[in-house]
C-alpha cells in the first residue's frame, strides 16, 4: 500500500472576488522511499496541495471542500485537530522556502531543533540534545555544540536551511513535504542541499514530495513528476516519460521555453503566449484551452479526464494522440 | 491573447540573426579597474569606520556596442553592485568608466544627466520598481518629460502607445495602474520605460529573474528582438546560468568582488577554465533526466567567505579543488589564456 494516497481533493479559498478552485481535483499516491516531483508556475496551486497535506489551510478564507488524504492508513481529513498535530513534525516532516522565516529568531538553534523531539517523541532535554547533535553533524554543519547555542540570524542561508531540514528529520519521519526548498538559495548552495537531501532520504528511506518551479532540480532529483496547471495535474510520470515524451501540451510548452545550459545560443525560445487563468473564472472546459495550440471544440465541453498512456504515464489532454504523432522526442 | 500584440508574435516566431559574437569591435563602456569598497561603521552618535566591505576589489573589462555582455556570480559577488557603478549609483572607490572617451566616474551630477539618456537600467523586481500611484502610461512618459525630450503632451502619449506596442503590450495599458498587471506584463513596462530615452546601452539586473517559466521565455525574447531592433547593448546581470547561456554573446563569471573568467559565451560553457566556474557549472541542473544521470555531481565545499577580510592571495583558493601553496599568496592576474578567453587561476 503507498504511503501516501491523495484522493480528488479539492481546496478552495472563498474571497470577495469569487470562489478559487486552488486544488480542484488531485490525486497522487507517494510509495515508502519514493521522491515525487510537483512541478508547475505560480497559482498552480502545488503549495496548497501540500499545505493540505498539513491541514495547514487557513480558515477564513480557505477549506478543504473534498477528497481524502489517506497516509500510512489513516485519512488526514477526518482527524481532529489534536491528533493532526501529532503528526505534523513526526510522521510527516515540512521544509519550507524561506529558511528566514520558517525558524523563530528568538529562539536558539537548539531549541527549536530539541522541541519536537520533546514534544512528540517525550524525549527527555539531555536525549534530545544529544540527538540534536548527531542531526546538526548529519546534515554537515560544523561544531554541533557550539551551534545549538546560537541563533538563526547568526547562520547564513544555506546553513538555516540545513537547520530546517534537521528540523524535518528530528523525529524520524515517514514522510517529508519541502516546498521550494532550495528557491532563495544560490545555485551552488542549492546543488548542495539537495545532494544532502538525497543522500538523507535515501538512507533514512524517507519518502519526499518535492515542489519546484525548477525543472532542472525535477530532472536530477525526482524518480516521479506530477506537473500542476490551474489547479488540477496535468500530466503524470515517470520522470524520463516526461521530459523525452510529454504527452500534454503544457508540459510540451514547459520544457520549449526554459533555455538550457547545455544549448548554444541559438534560435528563439518557443514561450506559450498569453498568461495563466484566473482560477476565479474557470469554465468547464480544459483551463489551458486558450493558450493552446491543440485545442478543438471538445476542449471546450468539460474538462479532460487524466487518462493513462503507458504504463504509469497519465495526461489529461482530449488531443494527446494528435500530440503524440506530432512531437516525436522534444529532447532527441 | 491580448497581452501580446500581433507584430510581437511575428518578430518572436523569426529566427535570431545575430547569431555569431564576431564582429563586435566598438568598444561602448571601458570598465578600469573597478573598486568599489563600503564602509562598516560602529557607534551610534560618532560613527567610526571600522571595516571596509569590498563588493567589487578590481575588475576591469570591455562592452562592446551591440553585445550582450553577461555577468554571472552567486549573491555577495559584486555583480549588481558593478552595474550600479556604471550607473554611477555608487560612486567608486577607485576606478575609471570611460563612455565616449571619457571617465564618467568624474562627472558632475548634471554632466551625469546627458549620459544617463543613453544608459538605462530595467530592474529584477517589476513589483516595486514601478511607482503604484502612476498609472502605466505616465510611468513610460516621465523619463521623456524629465529630460524634455518630448514636450508636447500629445505627442508623449504617441510615443507611449508605440512603446507600449513595441513591448507587446495593447495601448489600453497606458490608463491601468501596476497593481493591475501580471508580473510578466510589468517588466514589458519597466523595459518600455527604459526604451524610452532611445538608449544605446541598457543594464538588466536580474530583469528576468522574478518571472515564472514560460512569462520569462516571453520576456527573454523581447529583449532579444528589441536588441535587434534598436541596436542595443546589454549588460545582462543575472544568476540564472541558463538564461545567460541563452542570451548572452560574452561572459564574464565573478567571484567575492573578482572576475575570474571572462570569454565568449559557448566557449566559457563548453570549455570552463577557472575551477570556480567549472564547479559553478556542474551546480546547475539542466532539465533532463537521462543527461542527469551521467553528470558528476561535485559540489563546492564550504560557503563563500566575508568580503570584509576577503581570503589572501586568490580570494577562492579555501574552497578549490586545485589550490597550491602559491595560491594562499598569490594574487592571479586575469590573462588571456586562448584568444579572447580570459582566467585568473595560476593553475590553468
Amino acid at each position: 500500500m503507498a504511503l501516501l494516497e491523495i484522493k480528488d481533493l479539492q481546496t478552495q479559498f472563498f474571497t470577495s472576488a469569487g470562489t478559487v478552485k486552488a486544488v480542484d481535483g488531485v490525486s497522487y499516491t507517494v510509495e515508502q522511499g519514493e521522491t515525487v516531483a510537483v512541478v508547475g508556475e505560480s497559482g498552480s496551486g502545488k503549495s496548497v496541495t501540500a499545505m493540505s497535506i498539513m491541514r495547514l489551510i487557513p480558515w477564513p478564507p480557505g477549506k478543504i471542500v473534498g477528497g481524502s488524504i489517506n497516509f500510512d492508513g489513516q485519512d488526514l481529513l477526518t482527524l481532529t485537530d489534536d491528533e493532526m498535530r501529532n503528526i505534523r513534525g513526526r510522521d510527516i516532516g515540512m521544509i519550507f522556502q524561506e529558511p528566514m522565516t520558517s525558524l523563530n529568531p528568538v529562539l536558539s538553534i537548539g531549541l527549536q531543533l530539541m522541541e519536537p523531539m520533546i514534544a512528540h517523541l517525550g524525549m527527555s532535554e539531555a536525549d534530545a540534545m544529544k540527538k540534536a547533535v548527531g542531526l546538526l553533524g548529519l546534515v554537515g554543519i560544523s561544531e554541533p555544540e557550539r551551534r545549538l547555542a546560537q541563533y538563526p540570524h547568526h547562520l547564513s542561508g544555506g546553513m538555516r536551511q540545513r537547520v530546517v531540514i534537521a528540523m524535518a528529520l528530528a523525529c524520524d519521519p515517514k514522510l517529508i513535504i519541502a516546498d521550494e526548498p532550495t528557491t532563495a538559495l544560490d545555485v551552488t548552495i542549492q546543488a548542495q542541499i539537495l545532494e544532502l537531501m538525497k543522500n538523507l532520504t535515501r538512507d533514512l528511506g524517507v519518502a519526499m514530495i518535492i515542489i519546484t518551479h525548477n525543472l532542472g532540480v525535477v530532472a536530477r532529483y525526482a524518480d516521479r513528476v506530477n506537473v500542476m496547471y490551474a489547479g488540477r495535474i496535468i500530466e503524470s510520470g515517470i520522470a524520463t516519460d516526461i521530459y523525452h515524451r510529454p504527452r500534454h501540451p503544457y508540459t510540451l510548452a514547459l520544457l520549449k521555453s526554459v533555455p538550457r545550459m547545455d544549448r548554444q545560443r541559438a534560435a528563439k525560445l518557443d514561450p506559450v503566449d498569453g498568461q495563466p487563468p484566473e482560477l476565479t473564472k474557470l469554465d468547464d472546459g480544459c483551463s489551458f484551452r486558450p493558450r493552446c495550440r491543440f485545442a478543438t471544440d471538445v476542449c471546450a465541453k468539460s474538462f479532460p479526464p487524466l487518462e493513462e498512456i503507458e504504463p504509469g504515464h497519465t495526461s489529461a489532454c482530449f488531443e494527446k494522440e494528435n500530440l503524440a504523432k506530432e512531437v516525436k522526442d522534444v529532447i532527441g | 491573447m491580448s497581452e501580446v500584440a500581433p507584430n510581437i508574435r511575428e518578430a518572436n516566431k523569426r529566427e535570431s540573426v545575430t547569431g555569431s559574437s564576431k564582429g563586435f569591435d566598438e568598444v561602448l563602456v571601458d570598465v578600469k579597474n573597478l573598486k568599489m569598497h563600503f564602509p562598516v561603521t560602529d557607534g551610534v552618535f560618532i560613527p567610526k569606520v571600522v571595516a571596509h566591505v569590498k563588493a567589487v576589489d578590481g575588475v576591469s573589462f570591455q562592452v562592446y556596442r551591440g553585445e550582450t555582455l553577461g555577468v554571472v556570480g552567486e549573491s555577495g559577488c559584486g555583480k549588481t553592485t558593478t552595474g550600479r557603478c556604471i550607473l554611477q549609483l555608487e560612486k567608486p572607490t577607485e576606478g575609471e568608466i570611460i563612455f565616449y572617451g571619457e571617465d564618467i566616474t568624474k562627472y558632475s551630477p548634471k554632466e551625469m544627466i546627458d549620459v544617463r539618456k543613453k544608459i538605462q537600467v530595467i530592474f529584477q523586481d517589476p513589483y516595486s520598481s514601478l511607482n503604484p500611484r502612476m498609472k502605466v502610461g505616465d510611468i513610460i512618459a516621465e523619463p521623456m518629460h524629465v529630460h524634455g525630450i518630448i514636450t508636447d503632451p500629445v505627442e508623449r502619449r504617441t510615443r507611449v502607445h508605440y512603446l507600449l506596442n513595441v513591448c507587446g503590450l495593447a495601448t489600453a495599458f497606458a490608463d491601468r495602474y501596476p497593481h493591475e498587471m501580471s508580473g510578466g506584463q510589468r517588466q514589458r513596462v519597466g523595459i518600455a520605460r527604459a526604451l524610452a530615452m532611445n538608449p544605446e546601452f541598457i543594464i538588466c539586473d536580474e530583469a528576468v529573474s522574478a518571472l515564472d517559466v514560460s512569462i520569462q521565455a516571453q520576456v527573454i525574447n523581447l529583449l532579444e528582438d528589441l536588441r535587434d531592433e534598436f541596436d542595443l547593448t546589454y549588460l545582462f546581470i543575472s544568476h540564472d546560468l541558463s538564461v545567460v547561456r541563452h542570451i548572452c554573446h560574452r561572459v564574464a563569471v565573478m567571484y567575492l568582488g573578482n572576475l575570474v573568467e571572462l570569454a565568449d559565451g559557448d566557449e566559457l560553457f563548453e570549455n570552463p577554465m577557472h575551477p570556480y566556474t567549472k564547479l559553478l557549472l556542474d551546480a546547475v541542473p539542466i532539465p533532463d533526466p537521462e543527461i542527469e544521470k551521467t553528470r558528476a555531481h561535485a559540489v563546492i565545499k564550504g560557503e563563500i567567505p566575508s568580503p570584509i577580510n576577503p581570503p589572501s592571495g586568490c580570494v577562492f583558493h579555501p574552497r578549490c579543488p586545485k589550490m597550491v601553496d602559491s595560491c594562499t599568496k598569490d594574487i592571479p592576474q586575469l590573462r588571456e589564456v586562448k584568444p579572447g578567453h580570459w582566467v585568473a587561476c595560476s593553475e590553468v
